[in-house]
């Protein structure tokens, strides 16, 4: 694979773009892996790359229904942030937020990660209290936060509205370093890393069944035949409900639609990224121009990957009394998402009860920030059976009653 | 706009009007229940995509709680009926089979 670089734009400026490369190969499935990775979105293909990179395991297939990296990876508002209340959260997110500083250097490719800062609004006396402790347990955990008062949040902000007519801003919870990144390429970067590995990606395939033997993995049933394996890594976000049925078990898991808006194109007018929990709205603007926008989640199962209308209302009418210059916008694009929403509201990265079989899910409506930590703690747990990272994020923790209750430590819009 | 009708005051409720009320039909476990049946009535869920059936309350209306067959794949509403009973009535069932043949909720299909 040849690598990108200002020489190579220039080489290939001087004669016609004739010479780049395909990102990935597109191969078709071999008989047999050590390691398959159902779902090519950010969690899978990064779960690959660091089996790879960490692990020396390259002879892994990632398979998926769709297109790589059209699932969640492709529908989120890209916000990168850390400032967890539970020290297993804070230190995957964390894990995930450094890992992304060096990515578009170590993948050889730009996924534009913009540590812009990200700001969560405290509208009420309990949010205020809330972040303070938050801000408090960052500083232990070592994620480095900070409350900030309502003059720096004008500073930080010059478009928000601190006293607006139903929560006027009293604080935020700063992180300096949180910020976005562009989704797309976070999936590309890490397809073309995997492939130039040797990974096979295998995209329009679909799963149809977990075959198993002696209570062991054995392979899996696609639309493109049958592909043996000797560990398996189910990685599918709000399908994960579906998948486990196939292999014979339960989670603790609902899928619901959760959905995101951009605006029109507008000139740059906020540089940071800003969440408002207490009336349900974030928004930050991307390198386009667009405000792109997101809310809550609807509150009933669903799998149709479009949201409701009365949630855009409820979303924008929020924004517009944080921030009023928004008003006059045209919206552009709306879109939904299915998320795998677990009671505690944290994730589960897990062996299964089907041996050689592991499980990643339950992201909710936070995955795209932990996608790298995510890739790491899996692919560790996949590899070697046990991983630090994501050791509290058993499936038994529901049984043995060890939560990681982030419900209201997260803040965002649940 | 999801539109379901609620079976005691009649009204076509627009979802705004309603709440979503999680999975019907749960068999409760208590303290003494064994862990599997205790961590499976808190936190195992049916997922289903395709019919599901789910209790709602006309929070903006008469209050009432309900039950509710929906298709989460299409959010088609089969029928809605009323709180009082632990598994859904024989009239909804032949409306979903006749719809979505080879359903299978728990072991309704």
């Amino acid at each position: 694979m040849k690598r990108y670089s200002a020489f190579a734009v220039a080489r290939e400026a001087l004669r016609y773009h004739t010479g780049w490369e395909r990102a990935w190969r597109k191969p078709e499935p071999k008989k047999n892996y050590d390691v398959i990775i159902v779902g090519a979105g950010g969690h899978g293909l990064a779960t690959a790359y660091y089996l790879g990179k960490n692990f020396g395991i390259t002879n892994v297939a990632v398979i998926e229904k769709g297109w790589l990296g059209g699932g969640n990876t492709g529908r989120n508002t890209t916000i990168i942030r850390s400032n967890y209340l539970q020290d297993p959260s804070a230190a995957i997110y964390e894990k995930a937020r450094s890992l992304y500083e060096t990515l578009s250097q170590d993948l050889n490719y730009n996924v534009m990660f913009s540590p812009r800062g990200v700001m969560m609004l405290a509208q009420t006396e309990h949010e205020i209290r809330g972040y303070r402790r938050t801000a408090h347990a960052n500083s232990l955990q070592g994620v480095e936060t900070q409350f900030i008062g309502p003059a720096r949040v004008k500073e930080l902000c010059p478009i928000i509205e601190l006293n607006g007519p139903r929560y006027p801003v009293l604080g935020a919870l700063w992180q300096p370093r949180g910020g976005t990144a562009r989704h797309d390429a976070v999936a590309w970067g890490y397809a073309r890393a995997c492939s130039d590995m040797g990974m096979d990606i295998i995209q329009q395939c679909e799963v149809t069944a977990i075959r198993q033997e002696g209570g062991r993995v054995k392979g899996v049933t696609t639309t493109k035949g049958e592909i043996d394996c000797d560990k398996l890594g189910i990685v599918v976000a709000g399908h994960s409900g579906v998948l486990a049925e196939m292999a014979g078990f339960r989670l603790p898991i609902e899928s619901v639609a959760l959905q995101a808006l951009v605006s029109e194109p507008i000139k740059p007018c906020m540089d940071v990224v800003v969440m408002a929990n207490t009336v349900h709205g974030y928004m930050s603007q991307s390198d386009k121009g667009e405000m792109v926008i997101g809310g809550g989640a609807d509150g009933y199962n669903n799998y149709t990957q479009r949201g409701s209308f009365h949630h855009v209302e409820e979303t924008v009418r929020a924004l517009i009394e944080t921030f009023p210059m928004i008003s006059r916008l045209k919206m552009l694009r709306w879109w939904g998402g299915i998320v795998d929403m677990t009671g505690d509201r944290s994730p589960i990265l897990s062996k299964t009860p089907l041996d050689g079989c592991f499980i990643n899910c339950g992201w909710g409506t936070g995955g795209f920030k932990a996608i790298p930590g995510s890739g790491w703690g899996m692919a560790e747990l996949i590899a070697k059976g046990y991983s630090p990272l994501t050791a509290e994020f058993g499936l038994n923790r529901f049984r043995e009653g060890r939560f990681i209750d982030e419900s209201v430590a997260a803040g965002v819009a649940h | 706009m999801l539109v379901i009708t609620c079976p005691y005051c009649g009204v076509a409720a627009e979802e705004t009007e309603l709440h979503g009320g999680g999975e019907a039909h749960l068999k409760r476990f208590g303290p003494d229940s064994s862990d599997d049946d205790f961590t499976g009535y808190l936190f195992h869920r049916e997922n289903p995509k395709g019919v599901h059936f789910e209790r709602w309350r006309h929070v903006n209306g008469c209050g009432k709680w309900f039950h509710a067959a929906r298709c989460t794949n299409t959010l088609e509403v089969f029928g809605t009926y009323k709180a009082q009973t632990t598994e859904p009535p024989k009239d909804i069932l032949d409306t979903i089979r006749a719809k979505r043949p080879g359903f299978k909720w728990r072991d309704i299909a």
